[in-house]
Formats: C-alpha cells, sequence, structure tokens
C-alpha cells in the first residue's frame, strides 16, 4: 500500500502527522479518506498499552483521544454509556461518587513500563479485553460491555447492543469487539455495566511451605460458597536478593509478617458476611494447619492493587508473559516454572503472569507449547528489547486463523484498521 | 396471521429429494433420515406454533464427523439446513423449510464430562439445561442460567439464543457462563472456539456463537461453567397498592447496591390469574406483585432484606412475607412459573412479547401498556423479569376472530416499539428467529445490519445456514413479533414459562 498519498481531510494534524478526530464523524469521513485511498492506518488511544501486540507497518496514525467524556450515566440502571478514549480513571471517579464501580478491575500497565501509574482509556481496555483479578468472580471485560458505536473498516459507523442486560437481537458485536486490539473497528462509543462497589473487603493470606498445597487450596477456594473474588499465589522466587528484596518493598503490609511464599485470597462484602464467609473458609481450608494471617480493608485494598497494577514487574526490561492454562495443570506448570523465572499466579490459579529475561527469549516457544498442552495460551504482552519475533506474540490455529481472517474482511475489506497488530494477514 | 416471507425456494432440491435421502445415508445410519410425511410432521414448527412447515428431510446424526460430512455435502449440493435443537425456541428459529434439511441435534445427548476440578461440564448440544444441574447437584454444584424451559430445551439451544432465566441478573446469560464449544461450520469444517480455560486470544468467536441463532454454524458440543450453590436462597412475596409504587420499589432496590438472584413482577390480572390456576397464596388485593430473591451467607440475605423492606415500606407496600424454607421459597415461584398457562386458561388465546427496557422505566411501561390495552379493547397480563427490565407482556384474544388478531398483532408491535423508544430491545432472551426479523429495522440502521449480515456471509458464503432467519428479508419494517398461542396448543404447553 501506498502511503504517500495525501488524503483530502479537514481533520487536525499534529507535527507527528498523527490525525485526532474530534467526533465519529470524523473519525469515519477520515477512514472511509482511507479506504478510498488504500491506506492503512495505526489506531491508538492514548498509548498506555502501546507494547502489547505487534508493530503496525502503516505510516498513518489516527488518536482517538479527543473522543472522551461521559455521555450518560444511570447509576440506578447499572450502566454508562462514554465515549471511547474516557479516561478509566475519569470512568472510576464518576463511579466512585456513586459507589458503583467497575466490577472486572481494569488493570494498569503503566507500573511494567515506568513504574507510574498509566490506566489509560476505556477503549484500550476494551479492545485487549484483560480483566484484573476479580475475573474469577465477575468475568472478564467482554462480560461487562452492553454495547458499542464504532467505525469499521469502509468508514460505515456501526453500532451493536444496547444499555440493557437482557438483550438478544442480532448478533453479539461487543464480543467480536472486546480483545481486538482496534483491528475490526474504531471504537467511538461504549456502554459498560457498572456494579455497585462492595462495602468492604478482607484478605487471607496463606504462607505455603509445599508448593503442593497451592492447588489443593485454590481447588478449596472455588468450592468453596463463601465466594471469594479474586485468589493467588505469590513464589518467592528465583532465589536471588534482588528479586526478594523488590518483593518485600512491593509486599509491605502490617499484617503481612512472613515473607515466603504465600497465597492470598479477598473476601468482600459487608462486615459481617465477611467475618461470616472466613469462618467458614477457616474450616474449608483446614486453615490451622497453616500459617495464615488477615489483611483488614486498609491493607486489603492496596494489596490488590499492587497484584492488579502487576507491580512486581515494575520497569521491567524483559519480557512479560500472560499464560492461561486450565487450574488442573497449574501445579505442573509451577513445576515448570520452579526457581527459574519470577512469576506469580491469579485467576484461582488460572492465569500466570510471568517475566522471561531478554536472554532467555528462545524458551518462550517452550513455555508456549507447555501453555497448549495444559489447555490453555500464552501472549507475549511486552517484548524485550532485543526480541526477535522468532515466536509470534499471539497464537492461533489453522481453522480459527482462517475464521478471523474472513471476520476482518467482513469489517475492513482492505485491512485498513491496525493490520497485523495481532497476527499476519488480518 | 400476516404472511410470511421465505427465502426462495429451489425447486431442483425439491426434485432431487429421493437421491438426497439415498446420499445422506452415506454419511448416517438410515434410521436417522427421516423422509414421510409422517414423520416429518412432528418437526414442521417450533415453540411458535403459529407458522408451520413440513421440511424436505429430517436427519438426525449421531457425532460430529456425520454433521460434519452432511454439512459439506449440502454445501456442495446447494441445499439448505435448518439446525435444531429441542424445538422449544419461542420466535420460530427452529422453522424449517420446504428445500431445506431439517438437521436435528437430539441424538447428541450425553453429558461427555464432569470435570470438578476445573469446574465444567463438558455435554453434547442436546442434553438438556436441567440435566447438567441434575449431574452436579449431588456435589451442591450447578449451572446457573434457568430458562424456564429448562425441563426441556437444550444446551445447544441456549448457546444458539443465548437463553437467560429469572437469575440472569446476578448470574449472567448463557455466553458469561460457557467456557468453550465445537462448531461444524456449513463447509463441514470443524472447529473448537475456548475450552476449559478462561478467556481466550484472538476475536471470541464463541462470544459471537452466543445468541446466533444457528444462523453461522451447528453446535456439536458446549463447554459449561459450573457454579457452587450459595449457602442460603431466600424470596419474599411483596405487595403494592400501586403499579408505580411497585416499579419505584424494583427500580430503588438496585440502585440501592443490592443485586437480587432475582426479582420478578406480576400485575392485579396475572396476581389473580395465577393464584386461581397454582394457590400460591398471593396478595390478592395487591396491584402490583414483586418476588424478590437473595442468596449468599445467611447475614448478607438477612442484611438486604432489612434493607428490601426498608425500600418497599417506603413505596408503600401493601404486604410483604419472606419465606421460611426452601418449601415456601419454591411455592413463591409456583405462580410467578405458571403465568403462562394461567393465561392460556383465562383466553382462547394469549401472545407473549419480550422486549426489554431500562429498569427505572418500568412503572411507565406498564402504565403504558394499559393504555394500548384499552385502545385496543384487550385485556393484558403483564409479568417481569424486573431485575433486568425483561417484559413479557401477555395479550389475551380470541384466535377466531380475524379482527382481534390484526389488532393483536398491532398491540404487540406498539408495545416492541415503545420498548425501543423507552431505550430499550425488541428481544432480551427469546430471540429475533423469524418472528421478530422485521422489526429489526426498529433498532439498527442499514449500516448496522450489513455489518451482520456481513459477518454471516463469512461463516456461510452461499446463505445456506438456516437462511430467513433474523434479518429482514425484505429489509423493510412490517408489524410483527410476538408468541402466539393458541388454546394453550402451544408444544410444550406444560412448561412453565418467565
Amino acid at each position: 500500500m501506498s502511503t504517500k498519498i495525501k488524503i483530502n481531510s479537514q481533520i487536525f494534524q499534529d507535527s507527528n502527522n498523527i490525525y485526532y478526530p474530534k467526533d465519529e464523524i470524523e473519525v469515519s469521513n477520515l477512514i472511509r479518506e482511507f479506504y478510498k485511498n488504500n491506506l492503512s492506518t495505526e489506531i491508538v488511544g492514548t498509548n498506555s498499552k502501546y507494547f502489547i501486540g505487534n508493530k503496525t507497518q502503516t505510516a498513518n496514525k489516527i488518536s482517538l483521544s479527543k473522543l472522551s467524556g461521559i455521555i450518560e450515566y444511570f447509576p440506578e440502571e447499572l450502566y454508562i454509556k462514554v465515549k471511547a478514549c474516557t479516561p478509566i480513571q475519569e470512568i472510576e471517579n464518576i463511579l466512585e461518587k456513586k459507589n458503583q464501580e467497575l466490577a472486572f478491575e481494569p488493570i494498569d500497565f503503566g507500573f511494567i513500563e515506568n513504574g507510574n501509574s498509566k490506566k489509560g482509556t476505556i477503549g484500550g481496555c476494551v479492545a485487549s479485553n484483560y480483566a484484573g483479578s476479580r475475573r474469577i468472580k465477575v468475568g472478564s471485560v467482554r462480560d461487562h460491555i452492553l454495547g458499542f458505536k464504532g467505525v469499521n473498516g469502509k468508514g460505515d459507523i456501526i453500532k451493536s447492543g444496547g444499555t440493557v442486560v437482557k438483550n438478544v437481537t442480532g448478533f453479539d458485536l461487543s464480543k467480536l469487539i472486546a480483545g481486538s486490539f482496534g483491528t475490526l473497528v474504531a471504537l467511538t462509543e461504549i456502554t459498560l455495566k457498572v456494579l455497585p462497589k462492595k462495602i468492604s473487603s478482607s484478605t487471607i493470606v496463606i504462607y505455603i511451605e509445599d508448593k503442593k498445597d497451592v492447588y489443593k487450596l485454590f481447588e478449596k477456594i472455588s468450592s468453596s460458597t463463601s465466594e471469594t473474588s479474586a485468589a493467588i499465589y505469590l513464589p518467592n522466587e528465583p532465589d536471588s536478593d534482588d528479586y526478594k528484596k523488590n518483593r518485600d518493598k512491593i509486599f509491605k503490609f502490617n499484617d503481612l509478617k512472613f515473607t515466603g511464599p504465600f497465597l492470598a485470597l479477598r473476601i468482600e462484602g459487608d462486615k459481617n458476611s465477611i467475618n461470616e464467609k472466613i469462618k467458614t473458609l477457616s474450616k474449608e481450608l483446614n486453615l490451622d494447619n497453616f500459617q495464615n494471617t488477615t489483611l483488614g480493608v486498609h491493607q486489603s485494598v492496596p494489596f490488590w492493587k499492587k497484584i492488579n497494577n502487576l507491580e512486581l514487574f515494575e520497569k521491567t526490561n524483559n519480557n512479560i508473559l500472560r499464560c492461561v492454562i486450565t487450574p488442573s495443570n497449574g501445579l505442573k506448570m509451577i513445576e515448570y516454572l520452579s526457581n527459574k523465572y519470577k512469576y506469580y499466579i491469579d485467576w484461582g490459579g488460572s492465569l500466570f503472569w510471568v517475566e522471561v529475561s531478554a536472554k532467555k527469549n528462545d524458551k518462550i516457544k517452550e513455555f508456549k507449547k507447555l501453555a497448549n498442552e495444559y489447555g490453555g495460551y500464552l501472549t507475549i504482552i511486552k517484548t524485550s528489547l532485543d526480541y526477535d519475533y522468532g515466536e509470534a506474540l499471539f497464537t492461533i490455529d489453522h481453522a480459527r486463523f482462517k475464521i478471523s481472517k474472513k471476520i476482518k474482511k467482513s469489517f475492513d475489506p482492505k485491512r485498513i484498521l491496525n493490520p497485523g497488530k495481532m497476527y499476519r494477514g488480518i | 396471521m400476516t404472511g410470511l416471507v421465505l427465502p426462495k425456494i429451489d425447486r431442483s432440491v425439491l426434485k432431487r429429494k429421493d437421491s438426497i435421502v439415498k446420499s445422506l445415508s452415506n454419511f448416517t445410519n438410515a434410521n436417522n433420515i427421516l423422509s414421510d410425511p409422517d414423520e416429518l410432521k412432528p418437526y414442521e414448527t417450533d415453540a411458535l406454533s403459529v407458522y408451520t412447515q413440513i421440511p424436505l428431510v429430517v436427519v438426525l446424526p449421531e457425532n460430529t464427523d456425520e454433521v460434519s460430512k452432511i454439512l459439506k455435502f449440502c454445501y456442495d449440493e446447494n441445499i439448505k439446513v435448518i439446525p435444531r435443537g429441542a424445538g422449544t425456541g419461542l420466535s420460530g428459529g427452529a422453522l424449517p423449510l420446504q428445500d431445506a434439511i431439517l438437521l436435528g441435534l437430539g441424538k447428541f445427548n450425553k453429558i461427555l464430562e464432569i470435570d470438578y476440578e476445573n469446574k465444567c461440564v463438558v455435554a453434547q448440544p442436546g442434553v438438556t439445561n436441567i440435566a447438567i444441574t441434575q449431574a452436579v447437584q449431588h456435589k451442591d454444584f450447578y449451572y446457573a442460567p434457568d430458562p424456564s424451559s429448562q425441563l426441556a430445551c437444550s444446551i445447544g439451544g441456549n448457546v444458539a439464543e443465548n437463553s437467560g432465566g429469572v437469575h440472569s441478573l446476578k448470574y449472567g446469560t448463557t455466553t458469561n457462563n460457557i467456557l468453550g464449544m465445537e462448531i461444524v461450520m456449513m463447509d463441514g469444517t470443524i472447529c473448537k472456539f475456548g475450552g476449559k480455560s478462561l478467556d481466550q486470544e484472538g476475536y471470541d468467536l464463541m462470544g459471537l456463537m452466543c445468541g446466533s441463532e444457528g444462523l453461522l454454524g451447528v453446535i456439536t458440543e458446549v463447554i459449561v461453567k459450573i457454579l457452587k450453590k450459595p449457602q442460603v436462597v431466600r424470596a419474599a412475596l411483596i405487595g403494592f397498592p400501586s403499579v408505580q409504587d411497585g416499579g419505584d420499589a424494583a427500580s430503588a432496590i438496585i440502585s440501592s447496591g443490592i443485586v437480587p438472584a432475582g426479582m420478578e413482577i406480576m400485575d392485579k390480572a396475572l396476581i389473580e390469574a395465577t393464584d386461581n390456576f397454582s394457590k400460591a397464596g398471593y396478595p390478592r388485593d395487591a396491584e402490583l406483585l414483586l418476588i424478590v430473591e437473595l442468596d449468599g451467607t445467611e447475614s448478607e440475605v438477612n442484611a438486604s432484606f432489612e434493607k428490601v423492606e426498608e425500600i418497599c415500606k417506603k413505596n408503600n407496600c401493601s404486604s410483604l412475607k419472606l419465606s421460611k424454607n426452601e418449601k415456601e421459597r419454591l411455592s413463591f415461584w409456583l405462580g410467578r412459573k405458571s403465568a403462562f398457562p394461567a393465561c392460556g386458561a383465562m383466553a382462547p388465546d394469549y401472545y407473549c412479547m419480550d422486549g426489554s427496557i431500562p429498569r427505572g422505566k418500568l412503572a411507565l411501561a406498564l402504565v403504558e401498556i394499559k393504555k394500548l390495552s384499552q385502545k385496543y379493547k384487550l385485556p393484558v397480563a403483564n409479568c417481569f423479569h424486573a431485575g433486568d427490565g425483561n417484559l413479557h407482556p401477555l395479550i389475551m384474544f380470541d384466535g377466531n376472530n380475524k379482527e382481534q388478531l390484526r389488532k393483536t398483532e398491532k398491540f404487540g408491535a406498539d408495545i416492541l416499539k415503545l420498548c425501543v423508544r423507552l431505550g430499550g430491545v425488541i428481544t432480551g432472551e427469546h430471540g429475533v428467529g423469524i418472528e421478530k426479523r422485521e422489526l429489526m429495522c426498529e433498532m439498527f440502521n442499514s449500516n448496522d445490519i450489513q455489518q451482520q449480515l456481513d459477518i454471516k456471509k463469512s461463516f456461510d458464503d452461499k446463505n445456506l445456514l438456516n437462511p430467513g432467519k433474523v434479518y429482514p428479508i425484505l429489509r423493510k419494517c412490517a408489524e410483527q413479533g410476538r408468541v402466539h398461542v393458541h388454546k394453550n396448543k402451544n408444544k410444550f404447553s406444560d412448561l412453565p414459562r418467565f
């Protein structure tokens, strides 16, 4: 595709030639123009997750960052409609005032980049579909999207869904858009389901001496009637002073007296129900057999923020891998990782966040194969500077690739939007 | 009933019937192929029995490989295929076509695996919804979505329709409760989407399949998530002296931060009808009845009910009764579950609508529906899933009176248009199928519909799989859209309907 053509557009462009459309009509006009001239474009928000996915080989760039602001918020209807690039922080602030929240806990990827919070926009959050620790209880980002509006690769403004939770009118395109990394539509408007904020939370931290106990406990937690809203395992490895110092610095809490490997689970609700649940869980998990401690709400809340923000990998220059498998294979995965990698396990044993040092790039292939064998997949979220792209960042089997390619074509026949961001040819 | 436009009949297929039957026997046991008019008759309709059509042939394959070969054959020979689960759908999604093979998944009726470690069940699509819960309930697990037809409806059909139920406010619909599936595409390709692990990389094809009403692929296996039963479940019957008070209370409960496991509304007409029918002990003096179910731990449930009571009193409730035990809780639901048959006993025919609206507009919707009822001079009874704003107004009429039928159709369309006007949608859980097809234009413009049709094309380039459903053929907005039941003679009339 030639990229030299100057398109006929009045839309604001900054000195780096990035287009900043101010509304969906401008987005539509711009993409229509690109479509006419066979020009591909990168779609960005505020760049908080720019390192995820392949670099797109496009000379044009559209920033949707001007499409920002709350369109309507009806707390009693449990939904909020926003422009696609509304900052997550802004949404969280307005929900907070009405004691509500985005229950799926958006991940703040800023910390792994430079140690500072950068939550980005809701559009980026939806486009990547990465939910935080509460995934096991409330579902993923995709489960909270009620509807959207966006511009497809032909420049057509399309919509799907609505503002109500019960809706089976037509194909559920919201699901397709979640996790599509801007390859199907440039999002312009998103309607999200919001939920009441939990009154309080507590975290039980269990010291783990024998790794075999990790999945025994995860299994009991997921079988408990005392709904836990998050469960993680944080090992104390690899065995290096630097690592331990860093880990102890991040997870420094008054009531967290031990520094070894631990499993932590969160209970939410009002105070009485939390106490009730802790009592039941103590029995179900045989907590008398383990050294354990409970973090009250003032420690529990920041604890889970640190988990959700991937602070363990703060300012990393290494590869960050996100690996989802079935819990039944978790112990085998622990054994594989044992003492070689910095990692932790979220989602009650399903999600492994792993850091693989730049020198071990070749190990990623082996790791990926294993993730597949263990009933899941592995995504390379962030690559080290010297990453050779020998192993693709996203994986897909042949049949799904064939369908995905056709779906891409149905939205974006000329591959205008973020071409190659996830897969070559899509 | 208004004439129905169906896809153009391929006469050459009709002529080839004998050779098609013969060819099909290459792919599956000859006993699985039905071609006699008597054998075909039971398949002429689903639970929207107002539309009937005898299919060309019915095939009941036994495994995925057979489905794949049959679809490949139909693809190569340009033969239309209508997939069918248990046939309990209320929107005519499994209505046969004269020149199409009806592919019944009834023989896919086995639970393949129960995996407690990964909290999932692998089931064939013909397994009934309730059978999944029954298979795991001895260990106190259950499958959350509970459409009212759960005794008979199949899990494959649930996926195709994205079925909900009374508990979907808290636990979500089918799409939020499945982990993976196997499908066969129209050209015979077998694909697996998702698996036993959470979420998936790439486009969420599983999410797209959910609620696709048999237009994209034939589901041959489903992996569903199972949940542990809550410690305590309790329900309350709350009577209100006016529609406004009850509607406001329902809305206030949600905005107070409580997420009930289920919250249902019935109006005066239904309170009486269902109580006559089931002797549930409902407050007959009330204009509106609210059923609220809460689950969780003992103290959670108690604390929430205290709040519910406070809210309802503030909104002038005339009675409030909390279930004391499981038996009483189930008796509270009995009346609600018999709402449809109770209506059937009150009038020769009824139409059931299925729109969704914002919860805060419930009272307004009830008032508007009442006005429409007066305008059309037809009685209406209302039951709502108040928790998620899903309405099921039941219009009562006599189908033998052509003028009444015509008025009922207009009344029904007016209700669905009202839903859209109030910020809602034309179908909350029954699906678009054949009956609400023309109303799609009320919600979507031609760009929206074109995008969906393009997706359909990317799965089924020859438009052979369940053609003529969901999307308007002529793209004009006719006034249709409801379930028609004559003298309670719809299929599965004994099933409770929510």
